[in-house]
């Protein structure tokens, strides 16, 4: 048999295979779309799989150009997703997540919140100090509107509920703070620049208010207004910055083989920690919403809040609130 | 720079490598467009009908005053709508969206297999960066330059949109084998196609064809002197791919 003849009968033994890939392809996409809990066709996906390699390597030497093949390497890559595709248990996989995985991450991270945390304590100090030793340096700080209401010797939070109901209340401060708070992350991209500049502004912002309501001697109703909410909020800006940083610093000094790896890595790892941080912040939207705004709620009730709901966001980053010790004695 | 359309190759445990062909812009700014309309027309649309059954009368205008119902009701979830769409879907529908359905491509991590949540929350929160300064210019920009068309969302998550080649089908059973006389695999699957689609051309441009065909794998002698053309070359065609 010469070799024109050969490759007719091997291309001809080949296409005579087309049922087989048919009855796979259909098997596959039954599975992939979830219109098929067969136990026959899951079964049967191995063995596809190995049908449509054997024959796609073939089509590609027999008939490199040819319709047959752009099947076979659709139907192949098909069942290649549906064979890789990783069991789907939303629930455990949520545990996994705050038991085990925020808490390593957020172990990995703990040099990162020790220098984001001070970054922003340092900001606050010096604008601070800024306003106090120069307080028309407000103005760069704080709106107008703001400036003014102080001045009259009252807080902008007074009456608030007067104005805006606390649901309404709740979920614009909420969102307003997960997107400072996302962006603190994201931000990170720019080799960390862009994090440090989040953390150093809103470190600013905080110290130069707060100075400024003391000279006017509002500085106990501002404290008492925050202590609620605040505690959480403000370390989870440390913590979003200190995610940022981490991916900014890969940027700066990859760890793997080149750059977007080591991005790629660090903002996968880091990034869990977020998932952590928007929810602490749903719950402190609830608290600035409901509970700071609200004159008749007492001082030791505030604070009651404040210390509680930051022990609670270290039992959640540390995985205690869901087993992490019970299951370590285990 | 964006060049040719180039292939994510995939090791397999099989020893044969899985080529998937990545999307460059045109394709993703496809599925964002198609994406974006479907969200604003649904927010929209929860808006509006939200407005009319809170008012009560064919009415859109807000509360006079802050409203917790309004907001509640009628404001909140036509946002939630807007911004989380691509969040939400791309994790039900494990890296797609109907967008991405129907420009024909989907999400894929590295391996070539679904992207986990993780990686598909993350793709999501640096659309924050991707977007700005308007109009995911910066997306957009990263997207050109970079090989795999990758925004830094994609980067970030280790994903990369891949088409489906959902539209990959076999040749009709007449080129399920090559015919025994000039006919190879090639020309069985080209006259199958012709065939497949013989009501929808023209009939010169059929004819046009059928005679190509012919020229090249012998016949259509009896074609080019019956009395209908037409009939006569589609009956050479059918001749051409059932001799064995």
């Amino acid at each position: 048999m010469d070799g024109a003849a050969r490759q007719r009968a091997l291309t001809a033994s080949l296409l005579q295979r087309a049922g087989l890939w048919r009855e796979a392809d259909a098997r596959t996409r039954r599975l992939s779309s979830g219109r098929s809990d067969d136990a026959a066709d899951a079964t049967h996906l191995a063995d596809d799989y190995r049908l449509l390699a054997h024959d796609l390597a073939r089509a590609r030497t027999l008939l490199p150009d040819s319709r047959t093949r752009e099947y076979l390497e659709a139907a192949y890559a098909r069942a290649h997703a549906t064979l890789h595709r990783g069991a789907w248990h939303i629930g455990s996989e949520l545990l996994t997540l705050f038991r085990d995985e925020i808490p390593a991450v957020v172990r990995s991270l703990r040099p990162y919140i020790i220098w984001s945390t001070t970054i922003f304590a340092l900001a606050a100090l010096a604008g601070y100090a800024l306003v106090h030793r120069y307080p028309e340096l407000i103005a760069l700080f704080a709106s107008p509107d703001l400036i003014a209401t102080v001045e009259r010797g009252k807080l902008w939070t007074e009456g608030l509920l007067n104005i805006v109901p606390s649901s309404v209340l709740s979920v614009q401060i909420l969102s307003r703070n997960i997107s400072v708070s996302l962006f603190a992350y994201c931000a990170g991209f720019l080799f960390g620049l862009g994090t440090l500049y989040i953390l150093g502004l809103n470190g600013l912002m905080l110290g130069a208010v707060f100075a400024f309501v003391s000279r006017h001697g509002l500085g106990g109703p501002l404290a008492s207004f925050i202590v609620a909410h605040g505690c959480v909020e403000l370390s989870v800006l440390c913590l979003s910055g200190a995610a940022g940083a981490a991916v900014g610093e890969a940027l700066v000094r990859p760890t793997h083989a080149g750059r977007i790896e080591s991005f790629r890595i660090a903002a996968l790892r880091s990034g869990k920690l977020l998932i952590a941080c928007v929810a602490l912040l749903v719950g402190c939207g609830l608290i600035e919403g409901y509970v700071s705004p609200n004159p008749g709620v007492a001082l030791w009730a505030r604070l009651g809040v404040g210390v509680g709901y930051w022990l609670f966001m270290l039992a959640l980053l540390s995985g205690r609130l869901f087993g992490r010790r019970a299951a370590r004695l285990r | 720079m964006s060049g040719p359309v180039r292939d994510l190759t995939v090791d397999s445990v099989t020893g044969i490598d899985v080529s998937l062909p990545v999307a460059g812009p045109g394709a993703r700014a496809y599925a964002f467009l198609v994406d974006w309309h479907i969200r604003l027309i649904v927010a929209l649309a929860w808006f509006v009908v939200g407005a009319l059954l809170y008012n009560g009368r064919p009415s859109l205008a807000p509360p006079l005053s802050n409203d917790a119902r309004w907001f509640g009701t009628v404001v909140a979830p036509a946002l939630a709508i807007y911004f989380l769409y691509h969040c939400v879907l791309e994790l039900a529908m494990r890296g797609s969206t109907p967008g991405k359905r129907m420009a024909g491509v989907r999400l894929v991590a590295r391996d070539g297999g679904s992207p986990s949540a993780g990686a598909l929350l993350t793709r999501n929160v640096f659309r924050l960066v991707d977007s700005l300064p308007l109009c995911y210019g910066v997306g957009l920009i990263s997207v050109v330059l970079t090989r795999d068309h990758l925004r830094i969302g994609d980067m970030a998550a280790g994903t990369l949109l891949v088409f489906e080649r959902a539209e990959a089908r076999l040749p009709g059973s007449a080129a399920a084998a090559p015919g025994a006389g000039h006919l190879d695999a090639a020309g069985a699957e080209i006259v199958a196609e012709l065939l497949e689609r013989w009501s929808t051309l023209t009939p010169e441009a059929r004819q046009r064809l059928a005679r190509q065909v012919l020229e090249r794998y012998g016949g259509g002698e009896s074609a080019a002197s019956g009395g209908d053309p037409d009939a006569a070359w589609r009956a050479e065609l059918e001749r051409l791919t059932s001799s064995r």
